[in-house]
Parts: structure tokens; sequence; C-alpha cells
């Protein structure tokens, strides 16, 4: 792609979320907010054993009790067609697969489904669901992570194993100054206000349409036509609003054909909504990860060498991989670097990507490791980055398409007052507390995939925009909506109707990894693009700039006009790394008698190009911080490992920030473009919102005490022993 | 859920005739026994709902000794904002707004929060051991995730805590709780309300079947203006107390005339200081008195592993709380 200069929008506040009013009158429908017709309810009843065979299940309280249409073991569940059960189980494929349910006996984590209630109301299957009674062969299990470390070797698939070595990375031990750390990030679960939610009804006996809780209404699709061997088109999902997903609702579960699978057996629509304790269970989880940093730097504050190490948990049955170490390759400009990534099997659900993901969890430990040595070395912490800044990627020597770090360090070291910031922790205090300034790197490969999007002007004035993209709740239709009124500035926003969440659209990619904007984005101007020049076309030249639609559209006797354009990224990336930065800045106040750790301040600055939709841009940010504040501060899944199961699997217990926590936040934005990575000169900012953010908040807790908590979550007691 | 039988009895006799048996259960703002049914931890066979009895109203009686009496029925949030109770009793107000989150204070009575039951996890997880849910099920706890538990009057079959906020200020202002039966009404003193867990974790309080509590009465006192309630605790709120801390102190001229401490997070009960009360009586109010009363008051603490850092945290707490109590800064 050319550099294309013709496309620069102002830096405006940009328009209101599209959504805002449904999503505040509650007008904005939730996927387990569909009612149909003759619908039930399944619940599951699960495995309170962690490993081992389900010898023999009681059903018939559950078939008797009142309401109950059916019970699904493995002992009666109907074949999924698609899921070829007969397979040696003792020979799985190399990288795995998700687990199937009610295909046989084995018992493979704590809570595991071991049967399906389905009934005439939600509340009668949660009575009959605990009536089943089941009689296990127990087995010993291993859940601990840091116990199965020793089991843990390099991931035999995926595209994040292979260990990787630059120069001679172990040359960090003949530096003048050294760290050698390890950092631990524990299972934090996904915990977003709507849980998992599938409604399943089977319109024809080859025909199903889904309201689903999904991050990819075309994956569901596909997933579910694999999986009963239909052709895709026979599958309708739609997704109109989603309560938060942060990467929980990327795969399609097993719980989710299950429902589809049900719905078929009784012949009525089924609906299934998880319970927030089987949420923890069901839909994945950041991974328990260990981590070592070991580097060095020369006295003057230059990297020499750094190895990042790290061991993550994952299931037994399937693989889970996340790009953990990999930021440390490129991040700095040191002429050695080693990563090694490993996982160990445990006998838990697999866990999944959530926001950041990996990344968030590889810049807690590298981001620290810099603090711990910019206050070895003396010098201030955005001083060593700007020192081992990276002006081309260290690791495979290509310019950055575009990188505004230093710009992004200034602007938010200027907004948080960095200069107020003591080199010497413990220092400085406000009102009895000790006050602490923190700051953390984030950073996201930036590309643009393909997508299709349909681009209609119609009769009646409306620029109709289609494709099948979901909207996470970060505000894709906004922006979306924003690209397309950039071009059709003739239109008023209000007359711009962007539809999305429906299988039958053409198709877009799953939300997820920071993608969208630049993907659909990309799509939905070079649509715009071509409906506009279609229209020239059809009125000739000398139109002016706002022409009549309408009128134009009467004349020519064309109910509307379109254009079903797809669209994917240049050949011209290859030449050049991409991606997204953030800078987090962080002042913390601690209390020094009971550790009680208050966020006092953040400012989150964004090096993503373009900013396309200020308002909604604004918002991921702020939401990222917050996300990350809770990773550093409160987020831990924590099990008690002698039963495998988890001891805090609810929203009392398993805390989250809540309003009191959080401060003032400003997000500040670099905004220049990147017109490499696609017309709108945008690249995505959903990860780097919170990758770097619980280093900058350890960083800023050290910075005020003295203390540093290596050992996410930085709670009141951490700061006490 | 098991099926069960719902009354909402307008009179207290009626109230009263159809709580004798066990099995019954009493619901008031159900934002705790609705949860524990849900849960399956709790099975009753006759739900009582005692809404409709005129059991609310703060007032106060000017008689031999002026006490002031609140409803058993108040809502957790009414107490809290009462003019009366900021007045005189700012103490409870903090402790009631330490408690749980706007929504729940909206719904939970101060009986209800009196009778709320621990909030251990193996308590919830009914497929867990737990002596308290199931007697001689065994303590999940004791070996396992402890980091919310008790440091002061366990024994070997629970080392559970008791989760209000509200009840450590009620025990450290010496209420004492009305409460009426069929064979008529008897008073307990806040501190003798709850109990410690010893061979019957079973029972968290001293109530017996049949009893009904009314009001709860707390008398008068001088602690109003220095009073303080600390609550340290994973987030800002809606999050229970690792340790918190109710303070009274009657000072006059730089002097403690009285002194009243209790703490929450500690125990199965709230747990009143009355070593540190003693030694404080008559002795400036300084910091290195405070130190003092704390590490007399953490005489006796038993920690269980993950808990261990409440024996810093706790003589921490105490201190903090106190110098706050006396505007020492």
């Amino acid at each position: 792609m050319k550099q294309q200069a013709q496309h620069t929008p102002p830096f405006t506040e940009g328009i209101n979320r599209v959504d805002g009013i449904m999503k505040v009158t509650g007008a904005a429908k939730y996927s387990a907010e569909y009612e149909l017709p003759g619908m039930t309810y399944a619940v599951f009843a699960i495995s309170n054993i962690t490993k081992g065979t389900i010898t023999s299940i009681d059903t018939k309280a559950a078939e008797r009790a009142p309401g109950v249409l059916a019970v699904l073991t493995h002992l009666n569940a109907p074949k999924v067609p698609g899921y070829e059960a007969g397979k040696d189980p003792s020979k799985p494929p190399t990288t795995g697969g998700p687990l199937k349910f009610f295909v046989d006996n084995s018992v493979k984590y704590n809570g595991q489904p071991i049967a399906m209630v389905v009934a005439d109301s939600f509340e009668r299957a949660t009575y009959a669901a605990s009536l089943i009674k089941a009689q296990y062969n127990k087995q010993q299990h291993e859940t601990d992570t840091e116990k199965n470390k020793f089991k843990a070797a390099a991931p035999k698939g995926g595209r994040n194993g292979g260990d990787y070595k630059r120069g001679t990375p172990d040359d960090w031990k003949a530096a003048a100054v050294k760290v050698e750390q390890e950092y631990v990030v524990p299972i934090n679960v996904h915990n977003p206000m709507e849980l998992s939610v599938t409604l399943a009804h089977w319109t024809a006996d080859d025909k199903v349409t889904v309201y689903a809780k999904t991050q990819g209404v075309k994956s569901t699709q596909n997933a579910i036509a694999q999986a009963f061997k239909l052709p895709v088109e026979n599958v309708q999902v739609t997704t109109k609003f989603v309560g938060g997903a942060f990467g929980n609702a990327l795969r399609t579960w097993p719980h989710e054909i299950a429902t589809v699978q049900a719905a078929k057996l009784v012949k009525r629509p089924v609906k299934t909504v998880l319970t927030r304790e089987l949420q923890f269970n069901t839909v994945g989880y950041r991974p328990y990860t260990w981590q070592k940093v070991s580097m060095g730097a020369s006295a003057d504050g230059k990297l020499t060498g750094i190895i990042h190490e790290a061991t993550a948990q994952t299931s037994s049955f399937e693989e889970f991989t996340e790009g953990t170490v990999n930021m440390t390759r490129f991040m700095y400009a040191c002429p050695s670097v080693g990563t090694v990534y490993k996982i160990t099997p445990l006998d838990v659900n697999t866990p999944t990507w959530m926001r950041g993901p990996g990344e968030a969890t590889g810049a807690f430990a590298l981001e620290s490791a810099m603090d711990e040595l910019a206050d070895k070395l003396g010098i201030d912490p955005i001083e060593l980055r700007i020192r081992n800044h990276a002006d081309t990627d260290p690791e495979n020597g290509k310019p950055f398409s575009s990188k505004n770090l230093k710009e992004a360090y200034e602007m938010g070291a200027d907004k948080i007052g960095w200069s107020k910031r003591k080199l010497k922790p413990g220092t400085l205090t406000e009102d009895g507390w000790l006050i602490g300034y923190g700051m953390g790197t984030g950073v996201f490969g930036a590309g643009r995939g393909r997508a299709t999007v349909k681009a209609a002007l119609l009769d009646n004035g409306t620029l109709l925009i289609q494709t099948s993209v979901t909207d996470i709740g970060v505000g894709t239709g906004t922006a979306m909506t924003q690209i397309a009124s950039e071009i059709f500035t003739g239109i008023p926003v209000k007359k711009i109707k962007f539809e999305l969440g429906d299988s039958s659209l053409p198709p877009s990619p799953t939300q997820g990894g920071s993608t969208i904007t630049s993907t659909v984005g990309g799509a939905v101007h070079d649509a715009c693009t071509q409906l506009k020049e279609k229209f020239q076309q059809l009125i000739g030249n000398g139109g002016t700039d706002k022409p009549d639609y309408v009128k134009v559209l009467k004349e020519k006797n064309l109910p509307q006009l379109e254009v079903t354009v797809t669209s994917s990224g240049s050949t011209e990336m290859r030449n050049f790394s991409s991606y997204s930065y953030s800078v987090h800045f962080v002042k913390v106040k601690v209390h020094p008698k009971t550790g009680v750790v208050r966020v006092d301040n953040v400012v989150s600055v964004a090096d993503s190009g373009h900013i396309v939709s200020p308002k909604t841009a604004r918002s991921q940010i702020i939401g990222g911080a917050i996300g990350g504040i809770g990773m550093a501060l409160m987020e831990e899944g924590i099990m008690d490992h002698r039963y495998g199961r988890y001891v805090n699997n609810n929203y009392a217990d398993y805390h989250v920030p809540i309003s009191a926590d959080i401060p003032q936040i400003d997000a500040l934005f670099v905004n220049k473009p990147d017109y490499r990575v696609n017309p709108m000169g945008a690249k995505g900012m959903g990860e780097i919102a919170l990758i770097g953010m619980s280093a900058a908040v350890a960083n800023a807790v050290y910075n005020a005490t003295g203390k540093r908590i290596r050992e996410l979550p930085i709670t009141p007691d951490k700061l006490l022993s | 859920m098991k099926q069960f039988q719902y009354i909402r009895p307008a009179t207290q006799q009626s109230v009263l005739d159809a709580i004798t048996k066990p099995g019954t259960k009493i619901l008031a703002g159900g934002s705790n026994l609705i949860d524990l049914m849900k849960r399956g931890v709790t099975s009753p066979d006759k739900l009582v709902d005692i809404q409709k009895l005129p059991l609310r109203g703060i007032s106060q009686n000017k008689g031999n000794v002026m006490t002031v009496s609140v409803g058993a029925l108040e809502l957790n949030s009414a107490v809290a904002e009462n003019k009366i109770i900021k007045e005189s009793f700012p103490l409870l107000s903090m402790a009631l707004n330490a408690g749980a989150s706007p929504q729940l204070r909206n719904m939970a009575t101060v009986g209800g929060n009196m009778m709320q039951r621990t909030r251990c996890t193996y308590f919830y997880d009914t497929a867990m051991p737990c002596n308290k849910r199931e007697p001689n099920s065994g303590c999940g706890a004791m070996e396992g995730i402890n980091r919310m538990h008790a440091i002061f009057g366990t024994s070997e079959k629970c080392i559970a805590v008791h989760p209000s906020d509200m009840c450590v200020a009620l025990a450290a202002l010496d209420a004492s709780v009305e409460v009426k039966s069929k064979k008529g009404t008897r008073y307990i003193p806040f501190t003798e309300f709850h109990r410690l867990p010893g061979e019957t974790p079973q029972l968290d309080n001293t109530l017996a079947t049949g009893e009904l509590i009314t009001r709860v009465i707390i008398p008068h006192n001088n602690f109003a203006k220095n009073s303080y309630y600390l609550k340290v605790r994973d987030r800002s709120s809606y999050a229970f107390a690792l340790i918190s801390v109710a303070v009274g102190l009657d000072i006059r001229g730089g002097n403690i005339n009285e002194a009243r401490l209790a703490m929450g997070g500690v125990a199965h009960k709230p747990w009143r200081l009355k070593a540190a009360e003693q030694f404080l009586k008559g002795k400036p109010a300084t910091v290195a008195n405070f130190e003092e009363a704390a590490s007399l008051a953490m005489q006796g603490a038993k920690s269980f592993g993950h808990n261990d850092f409440k024996l810093k945290m706790a003589p921490a707490s105490i201190i903090e709380a106190l110098s706050n109590a006396a505007k020492l800064s």
C-alpha cells in the first residue's frame, strides 16, 4: 500500500457511542434476554472430584423431578456427529483438543459437567441437577503449577513454542549491574458481568439458530456446523450485544455444543446460562505463570543480555500457549536475548486468552525487572528505557512501520508529574501515606486481517453498512460509523446504520487480539470509498460534496446502490515490524501500618496510530487500566490443591476493582497515523490498554515503600511481611 | 431446591408461635439466608418472613440510664444515616458503612446482620468438609486456605470468623440484645450473643430455638468525640475485613477515662480487647501507650499459615485505630 496522505481527519472528540442510549436505557438486548416459544433451560451437574472415572451415575430422581424433559450423561447422550468418538484416547493429537462433554466416563478436572438437565424452568433444572448422584473411581490429581514446574516442557505445537536466542544471552552474567528475579502471575479468572450464554433452537432437522455470547459469530457458526456436520449456512448465530468478554468467548466451549445437542434431543429451544461458580471452570482463565528474568547492563545503563523464562499451566488434554516471553525479544535494543517458554499439564480446565493476554503476564516480569535494573543503576526508569530504545526491530532487523514511544513517555511523565518522583524509594509522604510513582510499557502486534463489508446507499437516505463482526463492548459500531461518516461527509451520523453480530452478514474475523478497528475498519473504509466512487460514476462528473443521495437514487429508479468489498492488509507490511505501544504511569498511596494500597492517579498513553473514535478509545484505555489495577492488586483464582477446587468462585471473594478503588484516569493519545497498517492509519489498542499496567502499579508500590512484590496480586499482607 | 413453607405473619405472637421448631428459619432482609439456601448450605422446612412486624424505629429512652433502642428490622443503611446514631454513636455508623455494599445495606437488617453466618469458603462449598455446616465432617480451612481466618478463640473444630462490621461496633459499645420467645423476654449482653466454636461450631450464637431478636439497646456513653472504625481489606468496598478495629475513647484532658476496643476478622465472634481497655484506663492518649495496649491485645493469638500476617496487621491496626480515635496525627 502507498503511504496514503489523503485521509487525515482531525483528532476531534468524535461521535457519541451509537448504542449508548440503548445500553443505558435497557433497550440493548443481550444474548440471555432472548426468549423463544417453548424455551427450556439447561443446568449442569458437575464433578466434585478432580481426576478419575465415573463408575456409576444415578439420574432417576432427576428424571422424575417436576418439569424435567431430559437428563444427558455419557451413558445416554446422543452422539455429536463431528466429535468422532471412538478414537483411541491414549493417543491424542500432539497439541490435544477441546474436551467433549458426555462422550465417556472420564473426569479431567473438578467442576467438569457430568450431566446436563433440561427442564421447563431454570429453577426446576437446578433442583433436578442437585439430585444427580455419581460414584467415582478417584485418581491422584495435580493442580498446582508451582509443584509441577519440574514436569514443564516446551509446547509441541503452536506459534509460541521453541526457545529463542540472539547473540550470547549469558552475557548478562558478566555485566556491571545485574538483575535476576522470579515473578509470578496467578490464575486470573474471566469474570465479566455477562455470563456465558447459549440459546439453541433447531428450526428444521438440519438447521439450527443460536443466540450466544461469542466474540465471533462466524467462528461459533463454523464450530457448530463442524460438530453437527451441517452446511455452514444452516447454522445461524446472532450476538448483538456482549457484556464484556475479554477473551472468554473467543472459543466455542464444549458446554455450548452440549446445549445445541440437548436442543436437538428435546426438540425445543434450550438456553444455558452458566452460573458464576461454573464460569470459573468452564470458559478459561489467565494461566498461573512463573517467570524469571535475568538481565545485565553496563554501568552507563546499556543492556548487554536478557534471558526471560516462563512456565505456565495448561490442561491435561490440550496445549494452551501464549506470547508471554515474546515481547522481550524486540522491546529493547539488546544485542543478546534468550527466551524460554514451557507449559506444564495439570488436571484443570484449559486456560484461555485474557485481555493482554500472555504479553500482559510477560510485561509484568520484564517491566518490573527493568525497574529493578534502573533502581540498581540509580537512574530514572524512563531514562533506562530511552537509553535502550530500539530504533529498529532487534528481533528481525526490520524498520518499525511507526513508533512514537519516546513521545509517549514524555506525554505521560508530564501529565502525572513524574518530576515529583524520588529516585530513592520510601521517601515521599502525603497525609501519613507513603507515595510512589511507577511506570510500565506495553506493546502488542498491530496488523490488519481480512474482512468483507457490504455498504449500501438506500433510497431513504440511509447508509447501511453490514458485516458479521461482534462488538464485545469496545465500541466497534461507533468506530465503524465514524469511519464511514468521514468518507460520506454529506450523510448525517444518525443516518448511518452499522449492522453487526449476525453470521448471515459478510464475514469478519472474531473480535480479539486488537485487530478489529484495523481489519474491519479498513474494510469499511474500502467499501465506503468504492461505494462513493460508484455513486460518482452514477451521477457523472460535477457532483457536489454533499449530493442529494435520495434524489439521485429516485431519479435513477434505484432502491439502493451497494458494494460488497473484501479487503486486507498490504504485502508491503512484510517489510515492516508493526506494533502498538502504551506507557502507563501510576501514582500510589501505601498505608505504612496496614499495607493497604490505593491507586491515586493513572495516566495511560497509547501510541496506536490515528485514533478513529476518541470517545470509545478513551473508554477502552480506562477499562484496560482498571483491568490492570485488578491484576496488580486483587485478582487471583485461589484453589485448594488438596481438592482441586476453587475456594473463591464468586463475586464476593474473587476481587475485581469496584468504583471506590478507581481514581482519576487520564487517557492520552500520541495520535500519529500509521498508513502502512490501514488507510485510517489506526492501530489496535485493546491489549495495550492493559499490558504493562500491573508492572506500573508494582513499580509504584516499590517506589513508595522500598518493597518489591514479585508475586501478584499485591495485597496488604504481602507488604507487611 | 427443596420445597419449603413460606409464611408472613402479621403479629409478633404468630411469629413466636411459628418458630418453635428447629428447621424453621426467620427471614428478614434475606441478603445472607437466600444465598445459603441457593448454595444448599441450609435447607429450611419453613421460612417465617418477619417483615410485617413493627420492629423498626430508633429511639432514645431517658430512664435511669439513658439508652438508645434500635429495632431489629431497621435497615443497616437507615441506622448508619440516623441522626441519633451519627451524633451519639458515630462508631456504629462508621462500622455499618464499612460493611457490604450500599445495595446490601439497603436490604440487610440489624437482626439479620447479627445472624449472618461465616463467609468461610469451606462452609459455603457443600463438596468440602466443614464442621460448622456438617458436624464432624472436619475442618477444611485448618490446613487449607485460611488467609481470612481466625487468630483468637479457635478450636480444633473450627477457625472461621464472624464477618460482620456492625457487630464489632456493638460489642465495643456494650450493647445488649432484646430477644422474645413464648417464654417471655430476655436480654443478652452483645458480647455474649455470639460464641466461640469450641466443640460445637455449628452454633454461631446463644439464641435458642423459638427466640426472636426484637431490639438492640445501646447505653449512653462518652465516646462520640473519639471514635473510630478501621477496616483493613483487599479492596475499598464490598470486601470482608482482613482486620477491623472498633475504638471508643473517653478522653479528658489528654487522659483516657474509659476505652472500648473490639476487633473483627480475628475470631468466631466480635473480639473485645478487655485487657487493652483496662491498660488504657487512666493513661495518657499516646502512641507508646497504644503500642502497649496492642501488645496486650495480641496475647494468645495463634495463626494457621496463610493468616500469619494477621499477627502483624492486627496490632498495627489497633495502634492506627486508637491514634485516629484520639486524633493523634
